[in-house]
């Protein structure tokens, strides 16, 4: 599927390129000295290639469907008060710029290159650095943003932009961008559709990635790691997560990812390493999360008593200071062959699977999930005397949180 | 001084028990260290053993290593020596003794497998905690003449530093739940020495756990230059206090 609407799209870029329309050339050697006097001389399918060297036009509106490409970089520069692209037309492609320091405003969304309701936009191997929103899509439909490097110093999450920020768009392609130091790395909002592939968002202010209303999308195979609150998955219904890495994403409201009020969702053959918890589910139903790996977390998983209907399968617990916390006894999830490496259970009839079952809330950690400094007395032998004892008979952890058939070894995951 | 430290360290080598100590931690730290493939499993059985069998260890022999040389700190006393002399050489030749044992026992393998931030604390914790507990054993001592009972204190001692002490911090935040209590914590952490050298060294090795307000508050205090002086300072003033208070009585004792 995803092959397929490259290769339209490449072919689309070569019709328009070569068929199109005529060749216009920007520089100083050449006819046009200017984008803008390209961009008013052109018409509709036309090719602009525009030499290296600095374009300070204010803001570039692009109000034909033209494909404009970079030879050599050349930068787009904002001086910190205009934006620097407009796209008003269906099937601009932008290719090969450096775009730096759009403006920065509280009352306009400046973005380094902005689409405006338009379809079709190709915004590929660009650089766009210190930029107020790096690409902004507002009611973009079937557009791709591909390859892009975003990267930007911001410091107060109220003075700052997002990386790749997209609104009340469909059927998007985010695709091999890198963001850092935005303020979520890649945002979406009533976004339905779409697909965020391969991807890194390292380092972002908030969130690596940010995700709210947005129901039917898929991210995959992308890295989000060391943002201040890693990634945030909120009132969407059908949303895939598969084969990500999150890590690093360290403090006291930093989650691997964060689900609030998600439902019909799959989380698959993702790795949870070094995060303060892996995945915080708060209100989440229907989700089923198989085959991911969760390595030396401060929390594995947080589920919330307003979860349900979450199926855990075939996942390793590796390392984790507290493999689940939760925060009332009532259960409504469902614990299946997952791989903990704190059971302590036996194998009599050698078919891989525990013949006891595992409990994975610790009595500690709803100590501490009801009064936090008792954290103070972590790893103490009064701790584990009450842990121990809990294990015996249950009392204050929930008593149907449980693994009844945990797995002996360790999947390769 | 010397002399009597010199004798002293030589009948603790003489009968054994510190010898066959250091086997024991020994034993178990390179059994951890080549049994467990997980490195942080095993630096956590090592922490229990610090925090447990090291100041039991340290304060049972102490204390019945001084009520059976009673009778030579007797002779000892009948010499023109100080008692002060005599009282300061009986600590150094006991708290050397178990300092060294626990050197070779855990430190040296500690620091040949691992060298990390987390095994230099560790290390560190196990001598101030090996020689706290010997001044600990030298003060309940030294408070009373009947062994048993001394004995016994000096277990309510160790069963109150690593048992009762937490329960009762326990109990305190569970009744106060509604105040801000995480700053007051880091104060009555320096109550406790195991408490104390346990959060020393947890924040070099379980940070992400530890992550969360209260963690982070103990991570701005510990984790600064002042604090880490503050309760080295404070740890000093563990062995400190009470070995001067031992020495006073110890000076005023009627044998």
């Amino acid at each position: 599927m995803i092959m397929r609407f490259t290769i339209l799209y490449s072919f689309c870029i070569c019709f328009v390129g070569n068929a199109g329309g005529k060749i216009l050339q920007v520089g100083r050697s050449h006819a046009f000295k200017s984008i803008t006097a390209a961009l008013t001389a052109a018409k509709s399918n036309d090719t602009i290639y525009v030499e290296a060297g600095v374009y300070r036009e204010h803001n570039i509106i692009i109000s034909k469907p033209v494909v404009l490409i970079g030879k050599g970089m050349p930068v787009l520069d904002g001086e910190r008060k205009y934006e620097n692209i407009s796209i008003k037309a269906d099937g601009v492609v932008i290719d090969g710029f450096k775009v730096i320091n759009s403006g920065i405003s509280s009352i306009v969304d400046y973005g380094g290159i902005k689409i405006y309701n338009r379809r079709n936009v190709v915004i590929v191997n660009n650089v766009i650095l210190d930029c107020f929103f790096g690409i902004y899509t507002q009611y973009g439909i079937n557009c791709v943003i591909k390859n892009n490097t975003l990267s930007a110093h911001q410091v107060q999450e109220q003075h700052s932009g997002n990386g790749i920020h997209c609104w009340k768009s469909d059927s998007m392609q985010i695709i091999g961008n890198k963001v850092s130091g935005h303020r979520d790395g890649i945002y979406f909002e009533f976004v339905t559709n779409s697909l965020i592939r391969k991807n890194s968002s390292i380092k972002n202010l908030r969130y690596g990635l940010h995700f709210m209303f947005s129901n039917n999308d898929t991210y995959s195979e992308n890295i989000f790691e060391n943002n201040g609150a890693g990634v945030a998955v909120m009132f969407s219904n059908h949303v895939r997560m598969f084969r990500n890495y999150f890590s690093k994403n360290w403090g006291d409201a930093a989650y691997g990812i964060l689900l609030k009020e998600i439902s019909d969702s799959h989380i698959e053959g993702n790795r949870f390493e070094f995060n303060t918890s892996g995945i915080y589910m708060e209100g989440a139903s229907r989700i089923e999360v198989y085959k991911n790996s969760f390595k030396e977390n401060g929390w594995a998983l947080k589920i919330q008593a307003s979860c349900m209907d979450i199926t855990l399968r075939n996942n390793n617990f590796i390392g984790n200071t507290f493999d689940v916390g939760t925060n009332g006894s009532l259960v409504l999830n469902k614990f299946e062959n997952n791989y903990w490496d704190k059971y302590e259970g036996y194998d009599l009839n050698k078919d891989k699977i525990g013949d006891i079952p595992y409990r994975p809330v610790s009595m500690y950690s709803m100590v501490i999930e009801k009064n936090p400094p008792a954290m103070m007395l972590f790893h103490s032998l009064i701790t584990t005397l009450l842990d121990k004892s809990e294990k015996v008979i249950p009392s204050l952890t929930p008593a149907d949180l449980v693994d009844k058939h945990p797995l002996m070894k360790a999947l390769s995951l | 001084m010397g002399k009597i430290i010199k004798y002293i360290l030589l009948d603790i080598i003489k009968n054994k028990i510190v010898i066959a100590y250091t086997i024991f931690l020994l034993a178990i730290t390179l059994s951890v260290f080549s049994l467990e493939d997980n490195s942080q499993k095993g630096m956590l059985t090592l922490l229990n053993l610090v925090l447990f069998i090291v100041p039991l260890v340290s304060i049972i022999f102490s204390t019945i290593y001084i009520y059976n040389s009673s009778e030579y700190i007797e002779l000892l006393i009948s010499q023109p020596i100080q008692r002060k002399s005599i009282w300061l050489s009986i600590f150094v030749g006991l708290s050397s003794a178990l300092t060294l044992a626990f050197l070779l026992g855990v430190g040296l393998p500690l620091l040949l497998f691992e060298q990390s931030a987390v095994s230099f604390m560790m290390t560190a914790m196990g001598v101030f905690i090996s020689i706290i507990f010997v001044v600990l054993a030298m003060l309940a001592s030294v408070t009373t003449r009947d062994k048993a009972k001394g004995i016994g204190i000096t277990i309510l001692l160790w069963i109150y530093f690593s048992l009762l002490f937490d329960g009762l911090i326990l109990f305190l935040l569970f009744q106060f739940a509604d105040y801000p209590l995480e700053k007051p914590m880091v104060g009555v952490s320096m109550l406790n020495p195991l408490d104390l050298g346990r959060i020393l060294i947890l924040l070099k090795m379980d940070i992400s756990a530890l992550m969360g307000y209260t963690g982070a508050i103990f991570k701005d205090f510990f984790g600064t230059k002042t604090g880490m002086a503050l309760s080295v300072t404070v740890m000093f003033l563990w062995v400190l206090l009470p070995l001067l208070y031992s020495l006073r009585k110890f000076k005023h004792k009627d044998l």
